[in-house]
Formats: structure tokens, sequence, C-alpha cells
């Protein structure tokens, strides 16, 4: 299923390096996800900022499994796009 | 027009740190006040904010608020406003304390005083030996600062319109602001908010540029408001890039990987900075290293299938001090580039950072224009904080540490001037319907269908055309030819946008119709910073001209003012004496 205007706008973030690992999952990852993985990323967005930068990059472990279960996926999706 | 409408005293436009500081002066001073944010306020980019806030403590060396305005002033290229220097330089310690009790965790000495960092550019005794004046909250001061703002406006019922977008103030004919017109993204219904006062702390416009630092909502929103109601944009050409970016997405690759013995590459693999700084190489200023890297790829001799970018090489340090000393930007170029700089180079290219001009406010917060006989007259109703505004403490170049403490001291005294305002303006003056009308008109103007004769554009690829164009003609490498160029690009753009439709007319989180609005603002906003860059034939703090390398305060020490409703440019004095102190001559810069 693809993201919705609402998800896409949620992730929307106050920091670039959020903007382009969300950007680069909601194109090349999201739709693989299946609900529970879609309500995890809803909760992972409700994350601050900081905090949703420091799960994704692996620097801080979250209790939430659904979400570390998305985390190798978002990586994936952002070293995907070739560099230019 | 039967619209929902709603009142309120004061209506603050961005919920960001300037924005919520500003609130909460307000809310805590008992006037009804509403935040616009077209994110959820938490999400706004003060987040991003890493390095901390200025205050002379003297927590950790002597300092003095008057050595830190020297640093300002020096900082700024002479080009910043004495008396708002002042002003903040005064008020920082202030404001540091009330964020202290306000919740924000700084990082403390063992004294338990708050622990205060040494940045470039800070100096005891007027240029003399380094100073420590930065106050942080570890490595995310804008974070705790914003969280704990949010909080503070929260206990202070604050009003929020989360997820609104503001789409035009409402200004009458006797040049008063009432209110914005905004819809909400959610519904896609559009409200009428009347404020007999009105506060622009909508942020920056990185997105300007193709590779910036800045999130994907500085898009100048509330410079494009001010622009067509009818103020002009002060300063706009003075924009800090970074020159190593992450080529393609933005992110910095901080000094510490020159400064480790990385160095910059071009596609022959020659070490190009050895030509343009024989002596410092890779570790020379800024902005030499930013312009010697575009003029590579200006030339030909850029990397990868575009030829777009250079390559900043760590290999030759090898794994053991790229793990032990620069896991960060081997973290970051991993993540956002697939490349592990152990086995390759990074693509590089410089990055769009802080804009230092905006919307010309004076040092109440106010919006000063030139209305009727001086060139700051104060706009009724209309107040800008942040980086926004250009009150002007920057000048033509920010130091660090000062942006967040740019966004406190003035978020605050403008609301302080507020209250005042409102003490002597007790009731809201009649709206104007037809500012509304035209307000509205801008909204339904996307309501438009393709025609289906292939003349209607598209957001996105007008929005990439833009970026690279700013890129390539007004970033570091300017020239009055590169720059007369960028102009007649830029303006072909805004005329192409003009036939420009969306595909989705959906009410509900239409969001392609609040991009194509943020698009309209960015070119409003590209215009005046390339129209000002080209007028102004000097080199000053950010703003270096190949052609004009040095400064000139014979001709030049003094504001830009780019009206866009004549697409004209004009020019103010700098306020170069203090409030109660002597003024700092113009000196040659250096460090």
């Amino acid at each position: 299923m693809e993201p919705d205007s609402r998800t896409r706008w949620r992730c929307r973030r106050g920091m670039l390096e959020n903007d382009w690992l969300l950007g680069q999952f909601l194109a090349q990852g999201y739709a693989q996800l299946d609900q529970e993985g879609r309500d995890a990323f809803e909760r992972l967005l409700d994350y601050p900022d900081n905090v949703l930068l420091d799960v994704v990059m692996g620097r801080q472990t979250t209790v939430d499994d659904g979400i570390a279960r998305l985390v190798p996926a978002i990586r994936a999706a952002a070293a995907a796009e070739t560099a230019p | 027009m039967n619209l929902t409408r709603r009142k309120f005293d004061a209506l603050i436009i961005g919920a960001g740190g300037a924005g919520l500081r500003a609130a909460l002066q307000l809310s805590n001073g008992d006037a009804k006040v509403a935040v616009v944010s077209k994110v959820f306020p938490t999400r706004s980019h003060t987040v991003a904010a890493q390095g901390g806030v200025n205050a002379a403590l003297a927590n950790v060396l002597p300092d003095s608020w008057h050595w830190h305005m020297f640093d300002t002033v020096k900082g700024s290229d002479y080009l910043g406003d004495q008396d708002a220097i002042e002003y903040m330089c005064r008020a920082a310690s202030k404001v540091v304390y009330e964020l202290d009790h306000f919740g924000v965790p700084f990082s403390r000495l063992d004294n338990g005083n708050i622990y205060q960092r040494a940045f470039g550019g800070q100096s005891q005794n007027f240029g003399q030996t380094q100073a420590a004046r930065t106050c942080a909250a570890a490595d995310r001061t804008g974070h705790a600062i914003l969280h704990s703002l949010y909080q503070q406006n929260l206990r202070a019922r604050t009003h929020f319109f989360d997820e609104y977008f503001a789409v035009d103030l409402l200004r009458d004919e006797q040049g008063f602001v009432l209110g914005v017109l905004a819809f909400e993204i959610l519904t896609g219904e559009p409200i009428v908010i009347e404020a007999k006062t009105t506060l622009i702390a909508t942020g920056g416009a990185g997105q300007l540029f193709r590779t910036t630092t800045n999130a994907l909502i500085n898009t100048g929103d509330g410079m494009a408001m001010a622009l067509r109601a009818g103020v002009p944009l002060e300063d706009m050409e003075f924009v800090q890039f970074h020159p190593t970016g992450i080529a393609g997405r933005g992110m910095l690759i901080t000094e510490g990987a020159r400064g480790e013995g990385g160095f910059l590459v071009n596609a022959d693999g020659e070490r190009f900075m050895e030509r343009y700084a024989p002596r410092a190489k890779d570790l020379a200023s800024r902005d030499v290293v930013s312009r010697s890297i575009a003029t590579e790829v200006r030339e030909g001799r850029g990397c990868g299938r575009n030829r777009d970018h250079v390559l900043l090489d760590l290999r030759h340090l090898g794994a053991d001090a790229i793990h032990h000393r620069l896991p960060g930007i081997r973290e970051a170029s991993m993540t956002f580039l697939g490349i592990d700089p152990i086995e390759a180079p990074i693509p590089v290219f410089p990055t769009c950072h802080y804009s230092m001009g905006g919307i010309p406010t004076n040092c109440l917060g106010q919006v000063v224009a030139p209305v009727k006989d001086t060139p700051e007259d104060p706009v009724p109703g209309l107040y800008a904080a942040g980086e926004a505004a250009c009150v002007s403490v920057h000048g033509a170049n920010r130091l660090g540490g000062n942006s967040l403490l740019d966004i406190l001291v003035f978020g605050r005294a403008a609301a302080n001037h507020i209250l005042e305002y409102l003490s002597e303006n007790r009731y809201h003056r009649p709206l104007d319907e037809g500012a509304v009308e035209r307000a509205m008109a801008r909204l339904t103007r996307w309501d438009r269908k393709d025609p289906g004769d292939g003349t209607a554009e598209r957001i996105e690829p007008l929005r990439r055309e833009l970026r690279k164009v700013m890129e390539d003609h007004c970033s570091v490498f300017r020239t009055d030819e590169v720059m007369r160029e960028g102009v007649e690009k830029v303006r072909a753009l805004r005329e192409r946008l003009n036939h420009a439709v969306i595909a989705d007319h959906s009410a509900t989180f239409n969001t392609a119709r609040v991009e194509a609005m943020e698009l309209e603002n960015l070119m409003d906003c590209a215009l005046a910073t390339i129209r000002s860059a080209l007028g102004r034939e000097e080199s000053r703090g950010a703003h270096s001209r190949i052609d004009f390398p040095e400064r000139d305060d014979q001709h030049w020490l003094k504001h830009s003012l780019y009206s866009l409703v004549d697409d004209s440019l004009d020019y103010k004095p700098v306020r170069t004496q203090p409030n109660t102190v002597a003024s700092f001559p113009p000196k040659e810069r250096v460090y």
C-alpha cells in the first residue's frame, strides 16, 4: 500500500537528515509494509526529531520491537539511492 | 465571503524558537494568542540547531557583553546594525537564565554553573584571546529549547493551529496588517485569522538552493508574504554557505574532516586547493574553499555522472583514524550515500546553511519599511523575528551561537512591544474584504485544471530547476555575468509557474497544493536574493564577488532593500551608532 498524504506530511521534519531518510523510505520501502509495519511507522513518526534520527542511525535503541524491525529497512532505502 | 473567522490579539506565523518565545511572552502577558504552523510545532527547524546560545555569562573564562558585541559587529563585516547588536548582547544573559528556568537542560560545570564552549569568532578584550561564550544542552540545544518552549506554551494556554498553511497577510488600505488567510491542511478549509498584531517567524529560505542543510520546510513563506504585502526584504544577498555538504543531499561534512588531513580532489584526481591556496590548501577559509570547489565544477573538472561535485578523500588517513577520529562523518557518508570513506571518497559541494537577510525590523521587532518619509517607518500591526527577519544583528555574516540568541532575544522583544501596542489598540480594525478576496484568489488559483493542450507546467520540475539555477548563478560563484543570466532564468521560471497546475484537487490533506504555494514563495525569495546579489558590487562577509573582490565601505556600507511590487532595489544606511557605547568603526576583518 502506498503512503497516504497525511503520512507523507508527517514525514516533513525539522531536520534535513530525517526528511531524507523518511522520504527515501516512503519511495522505496513503505509499500512493502503490512498493517503492523505501517502502525509501527506511525509510532516512529511520533518521536521527536532527534530521537527519531538517533534510533534510525542506531545510536539509540528502542523498546518498541515494531519500530526496531523498521530501522534496517529505512537505512537500506536511504543507502539504495545511488551516489551522485 | 462566507469563511470561517477567528479573532485574536496576536497571531504568530511559525512555531520555531522565535515564534514560541514570542507566544509564551504574550500568553503570560494575558494576550489572546494564536500560533499557525504548517508542521507540528516541535518539528520546526530550530530542532536542528546543535551548537548553542552565546551569552557573556563568564562562567568559564572572563567575558563581557561588550566583547560579545565587538565580535558580532566584526563578524558581520560591519554591516550589522550596532544598536540591535548592543541590544542583543546585553539581553543575552537574561534570555539564557530564562531558558534555564523554563527547563532547558544546559550542560553544567562541576560547580553547577552553566558550561560554556569556545566557538570560532569569540574573543576576550575586543579581539584578543579566545573566549568561551556558548551555552549548550549537549549537542541538541535547539531541540531542548524548542521542546521546553512548546511545553511552556501549552501550560500558558497558547492556541495552536497545527498543520495550517498561511497564504497571505491581510493588509488594509491604510497599511495596517490585520491577520492572515490560512487553510487547514487536513480539510483544505480556508480560515480568516484576524489579529490586532501579526508576527512572522517562519524561518529561512534554505530550500532556494539545490544543496542545503535546511529541512524541506524552509521555503521562505513569511519572507514572501511580506514581499507580496509590499514590504521589501533586506540584505537577501547574504547567504551563509558551508564548503562541504554531501553532494546531492546537503548534509554537512564538518571542517574536522579536512582538519584531520582529508583533502579535496577534482575529476583529474588533482588536489586542486594547492592551486587556489598554496599555503593553507584544504584548510583555507570557508569562502575560499567554497569558491574553489564551484570553480572546479564550472570549468568542467567536476566529478560524478553530472560532473557537478568534487571529492573529499579520507582514505589515506587509514581505517583506524577514520574509526576513532571521524566516526560521525563516516556514519553520515554511509547512511546518506552508502559510501564508506575508508574505501571511497565522499562527493561534496558547498551547502547553503543560513539566510542573514529577511524582513526588515527594528530592535522592537516591528517590521520597518519605506512607507512615508524614512526607510524605517513601522508597518502598523506587523512584526517579524528570527531567521525570517533582518534586524540586522548578523549583517553580512553570522557568528556561530548567535542565531539561537537572535530568535530568543527578538522573539521576546517583539512580544513585549506587541503587548504595549495592544494596550493602546484595544479593538480590532474592520477587516478589508478586498484583501481577503485577493488572498483567496491566490489559494483558489490552484483549483485550475490542466487545459490538456500541453502548456501546463508541473511543480516538481520547476522546483528542481529553480534550485539548480540558484545554485549555479547565485551561490558561491558570483559575477555580474553569471548573476545577470540567473536573474533572467529566475524570471522565466516565475513566468512558467503561472502556467503550473497540480494533479490533486482533493480537499483532504492536499499536500500538492501546499508544495505549489511553497514554490511560489521560493520564487519570490529567489528573485529578491539574486537581484540583491547582482546589485551589490563589492565582497563583504558571505557575499563574495569575483569581479568585485574587495569590501568597499565608501559605497556599500548600506543595507539592500528589494521590493517585489515594483521589482526594484533601494538602499538604507547601516545603523553604526550603538545605544550607549561608542561605535566600532569598520576595520579589516582578520582572525
